[in-house]
């Protein structure tokens, strides 16, 4: 950390405040690969988890600090890794083996321009579908989005509790502009931030069943090397861990990983309203272009037009309660984004004939500027 | 010290498929070392890139680019592309054609290790080059299986620099029974030349390991950079040979063996290593080189 102004004041980059985040909220163990913009996740992570007694270890590959994180998670440690966008589709297989093995972990995604190498030094938000459902198969996830180095700190903590609490991995979408802007963060005292850590099992090792129901529907998970000799495997599994065929538990078992997290939905489903109160057209955004929608949320206030922003921090599960709130408000809602409209599908998928969804897309490799934004609010 | 290399006239006058221009930084020994293998490969050549130093190097149009076809890759499949690339040309029977996979050494040690060795496996076609500045340079110098012990790079800053020695690549190699795997050394031009040449001609997976300098990764003055890689070599830490079909021969002999402290204290990366560490490097690249001579000797 840089440049100490006063007790809790400090002057960061996102990608440090990542790092705060995940040291406060308890994280132990990072496995990462060297990628831009994540680079620097990974760097600070090899002086400061030692120092706390961590373990920080470089990987050959994305897949292999996917692999490493989820076993680090068996074995009783808070995890994370980091990346950008081609090493988050490496991770795609793994991230999936989390999900049906209900590994918490957290994996940070500083999204830069794509497909491919694409544009390595430029932010974007074209991974916001591929966090959602990159990984094969039908399942749940919890996707988080940053939109300032406060946010980043803060997140990644929620990150980290969403994980623990859930049994889940979670995906906090970050970008490159969040990632290298540095700005003042004020960082409460430890005590003041709530930290969540997984529920151990409570009986002795021989009445565990290792993915049992309860109703959470969240299992308590045993650490490798507590005493709780368990199975976990990629395979569907009945409640004892072993592989199944049948009907009646695969079915029970889908069921459960979904309502585990519908179940959290009140908590889990986070967004952030400015002036949104009066509204008559608002912005949805999220990531760094909520910053830019802020700001021309205030211009066209200037100009006469009763705006406001709802900011979507939760990207999935998709906070559609309150998109809808919105939606019957307004009369056209403008959806921002730096790819072709990730997100305002699902705006549209909600909306349902209520209102107006515009669409305002740039992927030149620039942010969205409050200048267009505002100009879009305008004409609408 | 020698100062001046007299060049052969053949190099001189190979052809040079490297357009002025580059993005590489002052002193950069891959960017020297592509312009010394294209002059070996010559024209007919179809360049095949992962995501490398060499990737932003090449520039933007107009500024710089290759006179041959470059394609560039996701990070972990050089080798495979490379193989692809080498089955479409044999399909329209272009068979001049050499196909040349040019990877850093995290695009070969690490991530593009399982590539290689498959590629290598099926014996594809290919000449496979690993230009080895020993730790990913491009995303800002973090430690690579290329690595030596001892260095300091951003992510085994000071207090925890590398523990563990450099992966033995050509051992890797090797023991895929390839046709040829060689050394280089862009501090030994001529020596270059000649295995690039030599590798054009055989068929089979072929394995170049190229030393490759980074002033802002080894914490070295740009204009001693070929003076610093040149010193690996007189010390035996990065020592030249060739193994042909199972035969080894060493190609460059040191007039005078340096010792390995020699080299690690010209840069700064080594800065923070201890004595007992230095010691050690001693007696392992003693052993090495030892080792390969006796190679050497019994393969003759």
């Amino acid at each position: 950390m840089s440049k100490k102004k006063s007790a809790n004041r400090y002057f960061l980059q996102g990608n440090e405040a990542v790092v705060e985040g995940a040291l406060t909220a308890g994280c132990t163990f990072f496995a990462g690969y060297p990628i831009t913009p994540a680079s620097e996740i990974s760097e600070i992570l090899s002086e400061r988890l030692p120092q706390v007694g961590g373990t920080f270890i470089q990987m050959e590959d994305e897949i292999a600090s996917m692999g490493a994180i989820i076993g680090a998670s068996l074995a009783g440690a808070k995890s994370m890794t980091a990346t950008s966008g081609p090493g988050f589709s490496l991770m795609q297989e793994n991230l999936g083996f989390a999900c049906i093995a209900e590994v918490p972990c957290v994996i940070v995604n500083v999204m830069r321009g794509g497909p491919s190498t694409g544009l390595p030094t430029n932010p974007a938000q074209g991974d916001v579908m591929q966090a959602r459902w990159g990984t094969h198969g039908d399942h749940p996830i919890v996707v988080l989005a940053t939109s300032t180095v406060q946010d980043s700190f803060e997140l990644t903590i929620k990150a980290f509790n969403f994980a623990e609490k859930y049994r889940t991995p979670v995906v906090l979408l970050s970008d490159e502009v969040v990632a290298h802007t540095r700005e003042t963060v004020e960082l409460p005292p430890r005590e003041e931030i709530h930290i969540i850590d997984r529920i151990a099992p409570s009986m002795p090792p021989e009445w565990y069943i290792p993915f049992e129901d309860n109703s959470r529907g969240v299992p308590p998970m045993a650490a490798f090397g507590d005493g709780y000799r368990y199975h976990v495997t990629g395979l569907v599994h009945d409640v004892r861990g072993f592989p199944t065929q049948r009907p009646d538990e695969i079915e029970a078992f889908m069921k459960r990983l979904f309502r585990k997290i519908t179940q959290g939905f009140n908590e889990i489903q986070m967004t952030k309203d400015f002036m949104i109160d009066d509204a008559k057209v608002a912005v949805i955004a999220y990531g760094s272009v909520a910053r830019s929608a802020k700001r021309a949320v205030l211009d066209a206030r200037d100009r006469g037009v009763k705006a406001g922003l709802l900011q979507l921090v939760t990207l999935f599960p998709f906070p559609r309660m309150k998109v809808e709130e919105v939606l019957r408000q307004c009369r056209a809602v403008l959806v921002p984004e730096l790819n072709m409209g990730q997100i305002s599908r699902e705006v549209s998928r909600v909306n349902q004939g209520k209102c107006q969804v515009r669409k305002l897309n740039r992927l030149d490799g620039g942010l969205i500027t409050p200048e267009q934004i505002m100009y879009e609010l305008l004409k609408i | 010290m020698q100062r001046f290399i007299n060049l052969s006239e053949e190099m001189r006058k190979g052809p040079d498929l490297v357009t002025p221009g580059l993005l590489s930084c002052q002193g950069c020994g891959t960017a020297l070392a592509m312009k010394l293998a294209l002059k070996g490969l010559g024209e007919r050549t179809v360049v095949v890139i992962p995501a490398c130093c060499w990737s932003i190097i090449i520039g933007t149009y107009p500024h710089s680019t290759l006179n041959v076809p470059v394609v560039h890759v996701p990070f972990e499949t050089a080798a495979v592309a490379a193989s692809g690339v080498r089955a479409g040309l044999d399909v329209r029977g272009e068979e001049d054609v050499t196909v040349m996979a040019w990877a850093g050494d995290g695009g070969t040690f690490d991530i593009g290790l399982q590539s290689l060795s498959g590629a290598a496996e099926r014996n594809e076609d290919i000449l496979y080059v690993c230009y080895d500045n020993e730790a990913y340079m491009n995303t800002g110098i973090q430690r690579s299986s290329a690595t030596p012990v001892g260095a300091w790079t951003t992510t085994t800053p000071g207090g925890s620099l590398k523990q563990e020695p450099k992966k033995d690549m050509e051992g890797i190699m090797l023991a895929h029974g390839i046709p040829y795997v060689a050394t280089a050394s862009v501090a030994y031009p001529d020596d270059f030349f000649e295995k690039f040449k030599k590798a054009k001609g055989i068929k089979g997976t072929r394995f170049i390991h190229i030393l490759s300098p980074c002033p802002p990764g080894w914490r070295i003055d740009s204009a001693k950079s070929i003076q610093v890689t040149r010193m690996a070599t007189q010390c035996c830490i990065f020592p030249l040979y060739e193994v042909e079909a199972g035969i080894t021969r060493v190609t460059v002999r040191p007039e005078e063996v340096i010792p390995v402290s020699r080299y690690l204290r010209s840069q700064g990366r080594f800065r923070e290593m201890g004595e007992d560490t230095m010691e050690l490097v001693q007696v392992l690249t003693e052993q090495r080189w030892n080792s390969l001579l006796e190679r050497e000797t019994s393969t003759k």
